[in-house]
Parts: C-alpha cells; sequence; structure tokens
C-alpha cells in the first residue's frame, strides 16, 4: 500500500526500552506496559510484554495464530486479571480496575468476533456507548423532565454524529443485527469511540473485508486518529494494512515480544520472517 | 354470559398479579440467568408488611402500600447483594439452590416471626359497580387499572432510559457491556431493585383480591409466576405480561367451568407442555450456544 499516506515516523526510546513516535515524546505514553503477564493453569500465554504507545500513535500488535494477541487486550480492558507485571493508562495504574472503570479512564474496544448488541438499533448501540456521558436521574426519566429531554436529546446528536464518520447515519433505526456485515464491524467501532476513549484497541478490524474495503478502512482508521487525537492500537493479519498504517509494531510469538520497530525494521527483521515462515535448513 | 364476563375480569385480576410477579423473574433471569426462587417471598414480605402497618400501626393505606414496597425493593437488593454477589463467578446451578435456600430462610423466618397462621384482616377496597348484569369489584378494577400503568412504565424504562438500555446492554452481553463502560453491580443492583418493587406492588394487589397473609403464601404465587415467565419466555418483558394474563384467564376458565380443584394441576400442566413443545415459551429468543 502507498506509503506517501503517512509521514516517515521516528520512533524515539521513552525512559525503558520502549518506543513511540517522535512527535508524541515530551507527553507521557498513552500506555505503558511492564513485565505484564498472564498464565493459564501452568502455561505462561503472556510474558514479560513490555510495551508504550505514542498519545497519537498507531500501533500494530501482529503475530502468528495463537501467539498471545488477544490476551494482551484481554489484560489491558481487564476482562483478565494479570499474574504479573502492571499496565499503566495515562500514569495510572489499573491494578485495581474492574473493565467497566478501565473503559471509562479511557480504553475502549472492539472484538474480533463482532459482539453488538444484536437485538438493539444502531442507534441504541451507540447510546450504550454513550452510557456515562448521558447521566441523569431516573425520577427525571420517568416523569419526563426538561433535564431528561435535553440530555437525551444531546446524547442522540452525539450518535448521530459519530455515525455519521462512517456515514451510517440513515440506518440508526435498523437492528445492529440485521446489517451487513462490514457495517456491523464499523458500527463496533464508533460504539467503541461514544465511549470517548483515549485509545482504542481494534480486534482484527479488517478481518472478513475485501481489498477495496480495507483500503476504506485504512483511510478511517488514520481519519479517527487525526479527528479525536487518540492513539490507536490494532491486531491484525492483513499486512498491507499493517505496514500501510501502523507507526510502531511490536510482533509476538508464543506470548513473548520478538521484536518492535517502524514497519521497514519489521519488515527485514529475521525473527519476524522466522516466526512467521519458520528457519531456513541450513546447507 | 354475565358469569362469563364476571369470570374474565376475576381472570384478568389475577393475572395482572401473576404478570407483576412473572416479570421481577424474567428481568432478573434474563440479566443473571438465575431463576430467583425467592422471588415470590418477597411478595409474602411484602405483604405482611402492609398487613401490620395497616392493622397494628394503623398507618393510612397509601403510606403502608409505599412503606410494602420500599420493604420489598430493599429485601430483593439486600438478598442479591449478601446471597447473589458472591456467587457471580460460580456455576449457575449453586445460584439455584442459593435462591431455594434463600426461599425457605424467608418463609421459616417469617413463621417465626409472625405464627404459622393465617392473618386476616379487612378488606382494603370494598364495593362493585354492576354493568347490565356484569359485576365487577373495584378492587378487580384497581388491579387491573394498576398493573397496566406500572407495565408501561416499566416498558419506558427499559426502553428509553439509560438505566434500562445498560440492563438490556447487560442482558445481551455482559463482557461487551462491561467494556461499554457499564457497571455490572450498579445494573444488576438495579433489575433486582425494579424487580422487587413490582413484586411489592404485587403483594398489595394480591392482598386486595385476598385479604390475608399466610408464611407460604408466597410459595405458590411464585410458582404460578413462573409458570406465567415460561410460558411468556423467559427473559421477555412482554412475554411476561403475556403469559402472566394467560395463566390468570386460564384458572379463571377452569374455574367457570366448574373444575376449580383442578385449576393448580392445570397450570402446571401448561409448565410441561410449554417445555415439552416450546421451551422458548411464547416470546423467548432463541438460545445459541457459542462454537
Amino acid at each position: 500500500m502507498s506509503s506517501e499516506r503517512r509521514p516517515a515516523t521516528k520512533l524515539v526510546p521513552v525512559p525503558s526500552t520502549n518506543i513511540i513516535p517522535e512527535r508524541d515524546i515530551g507527553q507521557h505514553p498513552i500506555l505503558e506496559t511492564r513485565h505484564l503477564g498472564i498464565d493459564f493453569g501452568g502455561l505462561s500465554a503472556v510474558s514479560d510484554f513490555n510495551m508504550a504507545i505514542g498519545r497519537t500513535e498507531i500501533a500494530g500488535l501482529i503475530g502468528p495464530n495463537g501467539a498471545g494477541k488477544t490476551t494482551i487486550f484481554n489484560l489491558l480492558t481487564k476482562v483478565y486479571q494479570p499474574t504479573r507485571g502492571s499496565i499503566l493508562l495515562d500514569g495510572i495504574d489499573t491494578a485495581n480496575k474492574t473493565t467497566a472503570q478501565v473503559n471509562q479512564l479511557g480504553i475502549a474496544r472492539t472484538f474480533q468476533n463482532i459482539r453488538l448488541f444484536r437485538d438493539l438499533t444502531v442507534l441504541e448501540n451507540v447510546l450504550i456507548g454513550l452510557h456515562n456521558e448521558t447521566k441523569y436521574n431516573l425520577a427525571s426519566a420517568i416523569f419526563r423532565t426538561p433535564n431528561y429531554w435535553r440530555r437525551e436529546k444531546i446524547a442522540r446528536e452525539r450518535a448521530i454524529e459519530l455515525l455519521s464518520i462512517f456515514d451510517m447515519q440513515d440506518l440508526a433505526a435498523h437492528k445492529a443485527g440485521s446489517l451487513p456485515y462490514g457495517a456491523q464491524r464499523r458500527l463496533e467501532i464508533v460504539r467503541a469511540l461514544a465511549t470517548n476513549p483515549s485509545l482504542l484497541l481494534l480486534d482484527e478490524p479488517a478481518a472478513g473485508m475485501n481489498p477495496s474495503e480495507t483500503s476504506e478502512l485504512m483511510d478511517n482508521i488514520v481519519k479517527i486518529r487525526d479527528t479525536f487525537g487518540i492513539a490507536i492500537m490494532l491486531i491484525e493479519h492483513d499486512m498491507n494494512l499493517v505496514m500501510g498504517i501502523c507507526e510502531g509494531i511490536c510482533v509476538l510469538n508464543f506470548g513473548k515480544i520478538i521484536a518492535k520497530g517502524t514497519p521497514d525494521d519489521i519488515q527485514s527483521n529475521p525473527a519476524v520472517i522466522e516466526a512467521y515462515l519458520g528457519k531456513k535448513k541450513e546447507g | 354470559m354475565s358469569l362469563f364476563f364476571s369470570q374474565l375480569f376475576n381472570g384478568l385480576q389475577t393475572g395482572s398479579v401473576f404478570a407483576l410477579v412473572a416479570l421481577g423473574y424474567s428481568m432478573v433471569y434474563g440479566i443473571i440467568l438465575l431463576l430467583n426462587f425467592a422471588h415470590g417471598d418477597i411478595i409474602m414480605v411484602g405483604a405482611y408488611t402492609a398487613f401490620y402497618a395497616m392493622t397494628t400501626f394503623h398507618l393510612h393505606p397509601i403510606f403502608s402500600v409505599v412503606l410494602a414496597i420500599l420493604v420489598s425493593t430493599a429485601l430483593g437488593v439486600m438478598i442479591e447483594k449478601v446471597a447473589y454477589t458472591p456467587l457471580r463467578q460460580a456455576p449457575r446451578l449453586s445460584l439455584l439452590i442459593t435462591a431455594i435456600g434463600i426461599s425457605f430462610l424467608l418463609e421459616n423466618g417469617a413463621q417465626l416471626l409472625f405464627g404459622a397462621d393465617t392473618k386476616s384482616m379487612d378488606p382494603i377496597i370494598t364495593g362493585s359497580v354492576t354493568f347490565s348484569g356484569i359485576t365487577i369489584s373495584y378492587a378487580a378494577m384497581m388491579t387491573i387499572v394498576v398493573s397496566i400503568v406500572v407495565m408501561l412504565l416499566l416498558t419506558l424504562l427499559v426502553q428509553k432510559t439509560r438505566l434500562g438500555k445498560a440492563m438490556r446492554a447487560v442482558s445481551e452481553d455482559m463482557g461487551a457491556a462491561q467494556l461499554m463502560g457499564i457497571s455490572l453491580n450498579k445494573t444488576i443492583s438495579f433489575t433486582f431493585a425494579v424487580g422487587s418493587a413490582l413484586a411489592g406492588i404485587g403483594s398489595i394487589l394480591y392482598l386486595c383480591a385476598y385479604p390475608q397473609a399466610s408464611p407460604t403464601m408466597g410459595s405458590m404465587l411464585g410458582l404460578k409466576a413462573f409458570v406465567a415467565a415460561v410460558l411468556g419466555g423467559i427473559g421477555s418483558i412482554p412475554g411476561a405480561m403475556i403469559g402472566g394474563f394467560a395463566i390468570g384467564l386460564l384458572e379463571a376458565l377452569v374455574s367457570a367451568v366448574g373444575l376449580s380443584v383442578w385449576k393448580d394441576g392445570v397450570v402446571f400442566a401448561i409448565l410441561i407442555v410449554v417445555l415439552l413443545v416450546r421451551p422458548t415459551g411464547i416470546l423467548g429468543r432463541k438460545v445459541m450456544e457459542k462454537v
């Protein structure tokens, strides 16, 4: 894919061995993990995972199937509790936070297998994402006070505005489960954005998309980053997408980081080639 | 003919109570997949509260009603916090058995506190009105109206408010809902509070029909409301309403043809038939196993 869509990124070390884009230097990384690890029974699924993400970085997490990529997303969102190490979100340790609290602190995500609220409408899905933005008390909802109407109106307008990023505002009244596959994937991103994240985690956003849809998705991911000024971390198998838009890439194999760097570094890294293609036979 | 219509209104009256109680079963099941068998006994506690408030303390009926609803709501939330929250990660069977245990605890606790005998009181609402040979009691009219208003409010709550949307989100996908920043504890407690408040209202309406309280009054009422919830499709709110009215009307119909001793049997036969023929009930959603 065209590499001119992004200015060349220079990754520079933050305190520790992590790297973030040069323009994000001088500010806290939005996410920093330190020696993060989790065991399932005796099996160490992820170990010694150290990564930092700049505040406006698009970061990629790649690796062969079963490398532990989704496990890392589950750790970051506290769906799993880490066995070792710590996660700092904007400098705040998330050790004692629940999934819902981590979301309120600024992490939102989508899922590898789409998990929309299928029986609810497109609009309602986005409104649920806006749950913590639309506070009013119950009495005002039951008795329909002006405060209730105002909050609901603001939430609706916000939801439609978010839907319009993907030009989906006309689908608002449809059941989420009735949308075509590509639209469901886009709705998941909108719903995640509605929670007002500072870090958006996308789990295989291009899965099942054809090349033209993927190329549109790439433009949209960059557009979201630029519009909202947030960091995005994505898991993806589509190397065109990863190499085309990610600035920093982290390669995982058997739960361990085997390489970190810019797309150019990664493409020429022998350890990565070996993980994907196997070792060249000697002699 | 006039007998038929009188029975129809009786059926709607008991059906309203079943529907309100069935809603509590269905909402709790929808959100944490628990058959809360202690739900029927919350009605019993609500009924005793109203009974003592009106007879011993001579409170105004309105205050007694409010008090009964508040006590039921508080009890429901307390049961959730004390008995069910610690078991959220436990197998579902443990939760179910805990619910049955709570039910026994409440029934026997009531026997200890209030005695095993049935406490009778004067009817709360007396009088009736006759239209062209059909007699309808004011109690029946009020029960039907109150329950329909409550159900409309509940529908608004679930469909239009952010807490209602949070409830539906948790019920559909608990994990994804948490990732949207929805607090599981708050949403589940709120569901128990609403369900138990409905049981409190149900207990008052029950007292209007049968002005007496006994420690085991909640068990049969609870079981029949459970049948109503299953018939309507457990987890479905409109299903619980339809199921409640259907069971109430069916009972009245069975009594009208002179088989009133059979009416409990018929209700449970319905449960067996539904579970055999259409286990998801009238409006229940299909449960798809994740593969």
